[in-house]
């Protein structure tokens, strides 16, 4: 491959576009490593912290397209403090002092500030895409600076973010000459929105294909921008609740059947049950349906709703649809890919209708399912071993018992054999994370099956360290490790130091690892960052035998960051 | 009846997974399923120790969710999703934090969540693995720790002497203070709590 001129090996690169592929490329020799970062224009970086943004710029000058990930995952389960870190700043603020012409940025689980976003809006003329997922520390002014400045915006997705909401006009702040529209979802918004400036905008936005919408919007509103986007195939409601007998509901039902590019669904954050025949004319094209957050829809009406959605392809669904409306899906929605049932909350008002029958009997309707995120009542290993088998394809499971060391319902056996047969039949599988009653053999029949395993979640599971270590020697692809309230201690955790620099990152808390481990560890691998957590006024005195409350360790470039707070301690 | 005389020595060791869970093995399976009979009112504590047979086989009762409600970040919900799927949106949380003696570390817990001081023991020993916190509140004589809270004034007080209701209102934090401690203290560590204990088993 030396005889070729750059131009050609660049043209071929063209064609490899995953991250890993192309790191891949990277690593071949010298010149393919040149040609490759030269010509990068999408990069991903899994943790904001491992490496510096000054850096990233450096290597990739072309860079066009930036992926963020801050805080880690149980970040969203409340067990990381909030000041703990992952600001965007420092990125936004040596991207706009640089080159780079920077057309999409998505960040997830940042701490995202006004004057960043403004900052990013007058930086880069170029600028297109914006998706915020689960970030926080921004306002509506935030959101008024990129819908004035950013002439060619075309993504403003924002999914599941805490935005203080001033209620502004920060719609009228797209100008007149915005016309870019491709996508919109402001479904995380609080306050009300100018409805006008809304209509007006989606007026004036004839590629406008995805559309989500907050709860202030109501439904005469959506009947009245539905008459201006039939190319619309991404739709999320707001508010939808009406008399059945208002004229506006009659007229949405009318404009509704006219949108028959509609192929995904969701919203309705505020639902009247009768209202929701209006959408049955979409139901037979859609291939995603997303009614997690509708609250107000009991199993009865979810049923009726799900016997038309014969393509349904990812289906996200609140337990209230019980076992038997799981039935109703494995026999209509042949076509099933990815299913997540939610705990409908507060979960403590009672067992929830979701138990073992509905996950069996997707498995007999849908073999193609290949994503699960299962929130239930009780799992036994008759169900799993069953479910193994007939749908082998599993990429993601994850099964979450509402009582975290559940056993078997009916054996009252660990669940230990279930999730063996789970590992064991999807060969590939690379996210799992269980719950229920778990001893170290389930760890054991993970370290030997998991071959393909990236990432895997426990809580309250284990007896001994045993059970980690063979997590850590088995799963030779194993990046993401995250670990609560387990007995796993100091022997695992320093049994094989250098596997952490193959890894993103580890997460303990409540185990059983000190403070002299966690030091010890640090000071063998002086490329990870160590951190430990510790929030309250026990003072974090030295003794090395004290427990530690939560560590986050990660590989870093960067060595120790700058921005940690108070309570944050790297080793 | 809580068997084992030997429980005596475990309720001063630190363990931070559920109770039952043992790093050497060396304690039976079953103590994990007992706290969780334990909880069932409907069953007797037999102590027959065996193995998962005995505990509670209805789908999970109902009062074993509510204790779990109380542990942060439990069930595994975002918390974005949280705040967005209450019903009508009661999401107020009364997160206060919990103290042990010997513990190097405090927990956190929602009162809000929990129904009563039974619920409370329960959390608290999922949380501490430590038997002793329900001696504590059944019998205060025979446990070597007494439950005690911070008051809106600042005062502390013994947990177990007001209703619920009003405990939930004014408790700012909570100790579980050994009771070789308690002499200085100015807080009587006599008097059971057992009017306040509905159903918790002996």
């Amino acid at each position: 491959m030396n005889y070729f001129p750059d131009e050609v090996l660049e043209h071929v690169f063209d064609y490899v576009t995953s991250h890993r592929d192309r790191n891949a490329v990277s690593l071949v020799c010298k010149s393919w490593y040149r040609v490759e970062r030269c010509s990068r224009q999408r990069v991903f970086i899994g943790n904001c912290y491992s490496i510096s943004p000054e850096r990233v710029i450096q290597r990739f000058p072309g860079l066009k397209s930036l992926t963020l990930k801050g805080k880690p995952h149980f970040a969203d389960f409340n067990l990381v403090p909030h000041e703990w870190g992952g600001y965007v700043s420092p990125w936004i603020e040596a991207l706009a002092k640089s080159r780079v012409g920077l057309e999409e940025l998505k960040l997830k689980r940042m701490v995202v500030s006004d004057d960043s976003l403004e900052l990013l809006s007058y930086s880069f003329p170029n600028f297109k895409s914006l998706v915020l997922v689960s970030c926080e520390g921004f306002t509506t002014d935030g959101l008024a600076a990129i819908a004035a400045n950013c002439r060619l915006l075309r993504d403003l997705d924002l999914q599941e973010n805490e935005i203080d909401d001033h209620r502004g006009q920060w719609l009228n702040c797209f100008p007149d000459s915005c016309t870019s529209l491709v996508s919109l979802n402001i479904a995380c918004l609080k306050g009300d929105i100018n409805l006008g400036a809304l209509e007006r905008l989606v007026a004036r936005s004839p590629n406008l294909k995805s559309l989500k919408l907050n709860r202030a919007v109501p439904l005469d509103t959506l009947q009245r921008i539905l008459m201006r986007t039939p190319q619309l195939t991404d739709l999320g409601t707001g508010s939808f609740v009406d008399e059945p007998d208002s004229e506006a509901y009659f007229k949405l039902k009318h404009t509704i059947s006219k949108c028959r590019s509609i192929t995904s669904l969701c919203g309705f954050l505020e639902v009247s049950p009768h209202c929701l025949p209006a959408v049955y004319p979409l139901c037979s094209n859609l291939t995603s349906l997303n009614l997690s957050y509708a609250v107000g829809l009991q199993g009865s009406d979810l049923m009726k709703l799900i016997r038309h959605c014969v393509k349904l392809q990812r289906l996200w669904i609140l337990d209230s649809i019980g076992d038997d409306g799981l039935c109703v899906v494995a026999c209509t929605c042949k076509d099933l890919q990815e299913l997540r049932v939610f705990p409908s909350l507060p979960f403590e008002a009672g067992p929830s209708p979701v138990t073992e029958r509905g996950l069996v009997a997707i498995s007999v309707g849908c073999p193609k399912l290949h994503s699960l995120l299962y929130f239930c009542q009780q799992m036994t290993n008759a169900a799993l071993i069953t479910v193994a088998k007939n749908c082998p394809n599993f990429i993601r499971f994850r099964l979450c018992t509402l009582d975290p060391t559940k056993p078997d319902a009916d054996t009252m056996q660990p669940l230990d054999e279930g999730f063996g047969a789970i590992v064991q039949s999807c060969r590939r599988l690379r996210r799992l994370s269980m719950s229920g009653l778990l001893t170290d053999r389930v760890f054991l029949y993970i370290g030997m099956y998991a071959e393909q395993l990236e990432m895997l979640s426990v809580a309250f599971a284990g007896e001994s360290d045993k059970g980690m270590l063979y997590v850590l020697n088995g799963c030779k692809k194993i990046r993401k490790l995250e670990i609560r309230d387990s007995p796993f201690g100091n022997m695992a955790l320093l049994n094989d130091v250098g596997k952490y620099e193959t890894m993103r990152s580890l997460w303990m808390s409540s185990c059983e690892v000190t403070l002299g481990a966690c030091k010890t560890l640090a000071r063998k691998m002086p490329r990870l960052n160590v951190e430990i957590m510790n929030e309250n006024e026990v003072e974090f005195n030295l003794d090395d035998a004290q427990k530690v409350d939560r560590m986050y360790l990660y590989r870093s470039l960067t060595g120790k960051r700058k921005d940690a707070p108070d309570f944050v301690w790297t080793l | 009846m809580e068997k084992d005389g030997g429980l005596g020595l475990e309720i001063t060791e630190l363990r931070l997974g559920l109770p039952g869970r043992e790093e050497e093995g060396k304690k039976k399976k079953n103590e994990k399923k007992r706290l969780f009979s334990e909880i069932d009112d409907d069953h007797e504590e037999d102590g027959s120790g065996g193995d998962y047979q005995n505990s509670s086989s209805e789908g999970g009762c109902i009062g074993g969710d509510r204790k779990l409600a109380a542990v942060v970040g439990w069930p595994p919900v975002c918390s974005y999703r949280r705040k967005n799927s209450m019903n009508n949106n009661e999401g107020s949380k009364m997160y206060v934090k919990v103290s042990m003696d010997g513990a190097p570390f405090l927990r956190k817990i929602d009162l809000e969540k929990l129904k009563g001081y039974s619920e409370l023991a329960l959390a608290l020993e999922m949380l501490f693995g430590c038997y002793g916190i329900k001696e504590a509140l059944k019998n205060g004589d025979k446990s070597e720790h007494v439950p005690i809270y911070e008051d809106k004034d600042g005062d502390w007080m013994l947990v177990g002497d007001v209703p619920w209701e009003m405990f939930k209102e004014t408790c700012k934090r909570l100790r579980i203070m050994k009771k070789s401690e308690a002499k200085g203290f100015g807080v009587t560590p006599k008097g059971s709590l057992k009017g306040y204990i509905e159903g918790v088993t002996n």
